[in-house]
């Protein structure tokens, strides 16, 4: 039987899941096509193909009681009344059309939901909901269903804050464009008139309409510089803003006098035509991805409630109130919330996210496990030994290493900044000088036009609008940096430290490979039977991957069990075995074929069959990044918290030379950055799990790899989506363009600077001159930003 | 002459208009999300719920503040 693609999520399986023509993988598919189904729903299939998420163990419906706590509900509602809550989900699975059409029509599933309304971008659902018609964990749970879990977690009001600021900067746009291009259309009879027309009673009126209209542009507008230029010069050190601050000032002031003295017409056009375009630079480079969070801590990787054994009945609560020695209880797929002691039996936790170990670890009753390990067995039942805060994970962010900020170094422009100041003034001095000479009448205004016409706007504009097109070219590849001072830590980077599970290992496509004697048909139902009955994550996917191969399932007379070590049962004529080497061992099976790493042996009637072998696959490309890495003069280091067992793997791909690290605990990885730090290098750190989070920190530049379904990201700099790894060499190279378009530009601006200089020097400035030099600067320089990145950024691979 | 001073602080006034409904749009959030609503509109038999979201919004968004 050949495998069917499931209408709902697209995977290929034999299944026998069949509605008239339509096929499903799983019984979580069918139920989610038969609720749409039902509510005359299935435009959701017509709008994009295969719109489906496979919903495989998302029906843990208890999963969400914790919901039902006043508190926690208090911490996710935004606002209630009696008859309409609101709330915002983060919703990362949306990435199509048919999810905004399905999300948005919620209400024709649950009359309850009054209002829901997608962004697509941040990938958010707000919805209004009644409480007395739907609770907020039905409300969860309808979603969970339907294939989208929201995330939650506490804190999640950074964005109202971010939002704000956002909101502020579009309003100085606004204003100062709607200024700007007014007091440009009332100047132009004065660059034309040249005293051929009497303008007259008309020439004061529009002037003086030009000087209220400024006033918000000075006042509003442009309040960021002169910030910015108070904090610089507080600190003792010139920053761009100071120059910049100045030359808005003395062209306020200049034009001011001009105008009360009646002795000329000022420059406020161009004075708030540079605000504007300086303003849109900020706001294009600044330009953040919404859908992403830079800086999260455990608390967010941790779920917001527990449900907690009282007295033989369970009770939720919020993690924060979990205090030592009570009892929780863990499900399949929850996160174990703090260090606690194994109480039942079944515990298989996969600490890949917490120690980079690839497979998942048998625990023992009695035994400790560690937080943020994810139960992949059964329910079990926990004592909890240290408080959240204390556990093993989360002390790594009491290190004292990780306590002061991250240096952020000071950006190349502001010395070349320093350099334009002095030059400046240099500048004005001498004009002064030389006028003092010649025609005191002609030192004022010659002063204060060179202070105007070197004001290093242009090099501003430079600077945000090529670090914002880089921005916006790295993440159509999927690197997404939290800012632009993140380009500039490329620049001077000269080490790259690699983490393996995770980074440079896929944690979904671990593949399973079949070695030995050929097994027949029967011989395969018989064994996917048996492993079919076990909770066993191996087993799981040995069910998994005999499940594309045969269809269809056996009786067995006899089973056995024994935890951790292996199965046994007879089904028909055949007595199978399957479990590790020295459970067939002690039934005197034995075998040449050792294998390292996860692998699960198989006798059939007493005779070894063969070995199901875990591959965990690495991504593609690697070794030719390592290669283009190598090249390109970079020190390599790799570090992983797992045994070497992958070492001869790592050997080949990364050559001998490079120093490999195994069993790193996080504060190991921590360390290790700190010397190479001390040793002077500039350490680029590419990691994905909480066990790279330290690292990730001290780190110049930290890069967290991230896989859609893993949906906690560790603070860092930038995120790089994990298929994308085999482009990091070229996205390195492409953000270290970013200072030679600057060079070059900034090369083309003094020229222009040189040109209103000379006008500037000769006192011959004209407010037209000013007027045309400042657009016509503005412009050519943005134009050739936008070439020039544009041009490096089709040189990267697709 | 002076009708061209009626005239500019008319034509003031109409601008100054655009810049006030440029700021109410970035007030009221509608340039928060610049993909959805391309993809909204294309969606059939969706009355019901436009009508709902015409009407609630407005007053939800005020009360968040």
């Amino acid at each position: 039987m050949l495998p069917e693609t499931c209408y709902h999520c697209g995977l290929k399986s034999v299944t026998t899941i069949q509605i008239k023509e339509k096929y499903f993988c799983c019984e979580g598919c069918q139920l989610v096509y038969t609720l749409l189904a039902e509510n005359g729903l299935c435009q959701y299939y017509d709008l994009t193909n295969l719109p489906g998420l496979t919903s495989k163990g998302h029906f843990v419906s208890s999963k969400f009681n914790y919901l039902d706590n006043l508190a926690i509900q208090e911490q996710i509602i935004q606002f209630k009344l009696i008859d309409q809550v609101h709330v915002t989900f983060y919703l990362p699975q949306i990435h199509c059309i048919s999810c905004v059409w399905l999300l948005e029509n919620l209400h024709k599933i649950k009359p309850g939901v009054i209002y829901s309304k997608t962004h697509f971008e941040k990938k958010e659902i707000k919805i209004i909901f009644n409480p007395s018609l739907i609770s907020l964990k039905e409300l969860v749970q309808l979603l969970t269903f339907v294939g989208y879990e929201p995330v939650i977690h506490l804190g999640g009001n950074d964005w109202l804050k971010k939002k704000k600021i956002n909101k502020k900067q579009l309003y100085k746009i606004g204003v100062a464009g709607f200024c700007f291009s007014n007091i440009m259309m009332l100047s132009f009879p004065e660059y034309l008139s040249n005293d051929a027309i009497e303008l007259g009673a008309l020439r004061h009126f529009f002037i003086y309409i030009n000087l209220l209209l400024s006033l918000p542009v000075l006042f509003f507008c442009s309040s960021d510089f002169f910030i910015s230029a108070y904090t610089g010069l507080r600190q003792k050190w010139l920053n761009i803003d100071t120059p910049i601050a100045l030359a808005i000032a003395v062209t306020f002031i200049r034009s001011v006098y001009e105008i009360l003295s009646q002795s000329g017409f000022g420059y406020l056009d161009s004075m708030s035509g540079i605000v504007f375009f300086m303003l849109i630079g900020r706001w294009f480079q600044d330009k953040s991805y919404d859908s992403f969070v830079f800086d999260r801590d455990y608390n967010s990787f941790f779920p917001l409630g527990v449900t907690v054994l009282v007295q033989g009945k369970e009770v939720n609560k919020p993690l924060a109130e979990l205090v030592k020695s009570e009892i929780v209880l863990i499900k399949s797929d929850e996160i174990i919330p703090a260090d606690a002691i194994l109480l039942t039996e079944g515990g298989f936790v996969d600490y890949s996210f917490v120690t980079g170990e690839n497979a998942p670890i048998e625990v023992q009753v009695g035994q400790l496990v560690y937080a943020g390990g994810i139960q992949k067995g059964r329910s079990i039942e926990l004592e909890v030994v240290k408080a959240v805060g204390q556990s093993y994970i989360t002390e790594l962010w009491n290190n004292p290493l990780l306590q002061n900020e991250k240096n952020v170094e000071k950006s190349f422009v502001h010395p070349w900044s320093q350099y334009f100041t002095m030059v400046l003034f240099a500048i004005a001095i001498s004009a002064g000088v030389y006028w003092s000479i010649y025609d005191t009448h002609k030192i004022l205004p010659a002063v204060t036009a060179v202070l105007i016409v070197a004001c290093p706007c242009s090099l501003l504009l430079t600077v945000t609008f090529t670090y914002g097109n880089v921005l916006r070219g790295l993440g159509k590849r999927k690197l997404y940096c939290k800012n632009a001072a993140v380009i500039e830590a490329i620049h001077k980077i000269d080490t790259i430290v690699f983490d393996k599970t995770g980074t440079l290992t896929n944690h979904q496509d671990a593949q399973l490979e079949y070695i030995g004697k050929v097994l027949n048909e029967e011989e395969l139902i018989a064994i996917k039977s048996v492993t079919r009955e076990s909770l066993h994550p191996l087993s799981k996917m040995i069910t998994q991957f005999l499940q594309i191969k045969v269809v269809g399932l056996t009786d067995f007379q006899k089973i056995e069990n024994f935890i951790g070590k292996g199965t046994k049962a007879n089904c028909g004529e055949y007595e199978i075995m399957i479990g590790s080497i020295s459970f067939l061992n002690s039934y005197h099976i034995f075998t040449d074929s050792e294998f390292v790493g996860s692998a699960v042996y198989l006798a059939i009637n007493g005779v070894f069959k063969g070995v199901f072998k875990i591959n965990h696959l690495y991504r593609k490309g690697i070794d030719e990044l390592v290669n283009q890495l190598k090249n390109s003069g970079y020190h390599l280091h790799l570090l992983s918290g797992d045994h070497s067992t992958e070492k001869e793997n790592l050997l080949k791909l990364f050559g001998a030379a490079i120093p490999m690290l195994f069993e790193q605990s996080p504060s190991d990885k921590l360390h290790y950055i700190q010397e190479l730090q001390n040793k002077g290098h500039r350490v680029m750190m590419i990691g994905d799990g909480l066990n790279d989070a330290g690292a990730l920190q001290k780190s110049n530049v930290g890069i967290a790899v991230n896989d859609q379904t893993h949906l906690f990201t560790p603070a860092s700099d930038a995120i790089l989506e994990g298929g994308q790894i085999y482009l990091l060499g070229d996205l390195i190279n492409y953000a270290k363009k970013a200072k030679f378009i600057i060079t070059i530009i900034f090369i083309l601006s003094i020229f222009y600077n040189l040109l209103g200089m000379y006008y500037a020097t000769t006192a011959k400035l004209s407010p037209m001159v000013a007027a045309i030099l400042m657009p016509i600067s503005s412009i050519s320089i943005v134009a050739l930003t936008v070439l020039l990145s544009y041009t490096f950024s089709s040189k990267i691979r697709a | 002459m002076s009708v061209i001073i009626i005239l500019i602080i008319v034509s003031v006034l109409v601008a100054a208009g655009f810049l006030l409904a440029f700021l109410w749009t970035v007030k009221t959030g509608q340039l928060d999300d610049d993909y959805t609503p391309s993809v909204r509109i294309l969606f059939e038999e969706n009355l019901e719920a436009e009508k709902i979201s015409e009407t609630d919004p407005s007053v939800i968004e005020k009360k968040d503040k």
